[in-house]
């Protein structure tokens, strides 16, 4: 188990509460009161920090290294899924990824951008960075999704669309927009959930959806606050106080109405019980495609374009 | 006792390569370095006489370059930036806005203007790269977003001049989804078969290239700009290398297969003309009809 700055306290009562253990089994003394007491007190601890996380927390917990990923969760909620290939033009990108999946007896389309889980991995996936033909190939997929009438799941998790110099050179511009406009259009229902990072561009690139949700320690903003700090406070030290001015958490963007819903997760986060997750997400999935199954694609559309013209503040004089 | 001393008096830099030239009545090239006289500069379209080079002008100078008589009617200028988040760096967002204000000649990082292109109504909404570096918050979107609406009610082709440092941060996630915003409205014209044309000037970058300046029927780019998703500069720090010669400039773009082609502004107005001419002379033929 991982613990993160602000998990401190409960890591020193969870190390009290297994010398308490040891020392019952040793036989001699009755430890049972002493340690369900010490349980309560981890259990109240828990609840403290967890319920009035900051923003910076809740950045930290969205890149936990034990953070389940979304192949974890699509092999959780799918019966039966077809992890399918490349952009058709360069290259597979292998830190997009997407296929065909069952999910209790329905063909569901997903497509995510996929963290490493170990060193070499990590590398293998790029930090969940994706260059254009990742954009590219899970346009594809959504493309070959609307032919076939199957809805789109996209699972968000990135901390940016790979700055590099090749995905300059083959437009990573472009692909993200084209991206935009093209998800706009589709005929099918389209669920865009976050299940870790939402940075940018990169994590919009497949975020247009008629339902955007957000696990309930997520961000999503238009800069990390490591980036935000180094440009508006020219110090890399600021990032909590950015993630406090940037409002980025699912709270926030739901209250802003810029998405559409949070998921709940687990006490202390994802991480802790993947499993219980992954039946969440399932959930809610299903929940929310019943809803868009009802709608047309030209009610879908409509409202997927009013939705995301209605986003702004400003005066009129 | 200083750390240095001067050794010879007086100032040395020659007056062709001083940097600051009084204000009005010359103009010095960035570029070549020669001083030019305004009224020349501004007769020239705003190309450098003596070099082609294309210095940064806003929205104002370009209504001049491209509207018949230089005349235009500016819509949308009642929508204005408001503080929604009370966000603070070191300094508010409301006091970044105010300050602008009282510095810039112009009310946002876009303004929309409606005029004739010889003889053709079109529609520009062009970005002014003096208000917070052209970046783009939800008043960009929303003049975007009603330009486009617009074009659609009018029958009208739009042009977007896009300079911009990209996202507005201080709007954040709103900032964001002006991005999807002006992408999902452009639907929308194109589904009214209404040409858009996307300038790409010096720089055009971030959110912006991620959104509306990829988008055109027609992309098209002035000579030398900078365009790229990410600054250079991240990209350098990424990949822990120098960037080529020319990496994100018109010309590279070109290469790579994301512009049509690179025009220099005294074409421009005869450019868009004769587009606008050849692609809306017929009625727009719709899908297997």
């Amino acid at each position: 188990m991982q613990y993160l700055d602000f998990e401190k306290p409960i890591e020193e009562l969870n190390e009290q509460l297994e010398k308490l253990r040891k020392l019952g089994e040793g036989g001699k003394v009755d430890m049972t009161s002493a340690v369900k007491e010490l349980e309560e007190k981890i259990s109240l601890t828990r609840k403290e920090i967890y319920t009035k996380l900051s923003g910076w927390q809740r950045v930290q917990l969205s890149r936990h290294p034990a953070r389940p990923y979304s192949l974890f969760y699509i092999q959780q909620i799918c019966s039966r899924f077809i992890e399918l290939h490349g952009d058709r033009g360069v290259r597979d990108d292998n830190a997009m990824i997407g296929g065909l999946g069952t999910l209790d007896g329905e063909s569901v389309m997903f497509v995510g951008q996929q963290k490493g889980i170990n060193t070499k991995d990590r590398q293998f996936r790029n930090f969940g960075m994706a260059n254009p033909e990742g954009y590219r190939k899970a346009l594809r997929l959504f493309k070959l999704a609307e032919k076939f009438n199957v809805p789109i799941v996209t699972l968000i998790d990135t901390p940016g669309a790979y700055p590099g110099l090749e995905a300059e050179e083959r437009g990573q511009g472009e692909a993200i927009a084209r991206n935009l406009y093209e998800m706009t259009l589709l005929k099918v229902p389209v669920i865009c959930i976050i299940i870790g990072e939402g940075a940018s561009g990169g994590a919009l690139g497949i975020g247009m959806g008629d339902r955007v949700l957000m696990l309930e320690n997520t961000w999503y903003s238009v800069i990390s606050p490591e980036s935000c700090s180094s440009i508006l406070w020219h110090s890399w030290d600021m990032k909590e106080e950015a993630a406090e001015q940037l409002k980025l958490t699912a709270q926030h963007m739901h209250q802003f109405k810029l998405v559409d819903g949070i998921i709940k997760e687990p006490m202390g986060g994802a991480h802790n019980n993947p499993e219980e997750m992954a039946k969440t997400l399932k959930r809610e999935i299903k929940k929310n495609l019943i809803d868009l199954k009802d709608m047309s694609p030209a009610e879908r559309i409509d409202a997927r374009i009013r939705k995301f013209s209605s986003m702004g503040f400003y005066e009129e004089d | 006792m200083s750390w240095f001393r001067r050794t010879k008096e007086g100032i040395t830099t020659s007056t062709e390569e001083k940097l600051e030239v009084p204000e009005g009545v010359w103009w010095k090239c960035p570029s070549c370095k020669k001083a030019i006289p305004s009224a020349d500069l501004r007769g020239n379209k705003y190309v450098c006489p003596n070099c082609g080079y294309h210095p940064r002008i806003n929205s104002t100078e370009y209504f001049e370059v491209i509207f018949d008589e230089g005349e235009c009617k500016l819509l949308f200028e009642n929508l204005r930036p408001k503080d929604h988040l009370h966000f603070k760096d070191l300094k508010t967002y409301k006091e970044r806005l105010e300050e602008t204000a009282k510095k810039a000649d112009v009310t946002e990082a876009i303004t929309v203007g409606v005029g004739k292109v010889n003889g053709n109504k079109m529609v520009c909404a062009c970005m002014n790269f003096n208000y917070i570096g052209g970046s783009m918050g939800s008043v960009v979107g929303e003049r975007i977003s009603k330009a486009i609406d617009y074009c659609v009610q009018k029958k009208l082709p739009l042009l977007i001049i896009s300079k911009s440092g990209g996202a507005r941060m201080m709007e954040s996630a709103f900032s964001l989804m002006q991005m999807a915003k002006t992408s999902a409205k452009l639907t929308q014209l194109s589904e009214a078969k209404l040409p858009f044309f996307s300038l790409m000037t010096d720089p055009t970058t971030g959110g912006v290239t991620a959104s509306y300046a990829m988008l055109g029927d027609i992309n098209m780019a002035e000579p030398d700009a900078l365009i790229g998703f990410a600054g250079p500069r991240v990209i350098k720090e990424t990949i822990k290398k120098d960037l080529p010669k020319g990496f994100q400039r018109s010309e590279f773009l070109l290469e790579h297969g994301f512009l049509d082609f690179i025009i220099d502004r005294k074409e421009l107005k005869q450019r868009l003309s004769d587009m606008i001419e050849m692609l809306m002379a017929l009625p727009a033929s719709s899908a297997r009809s």
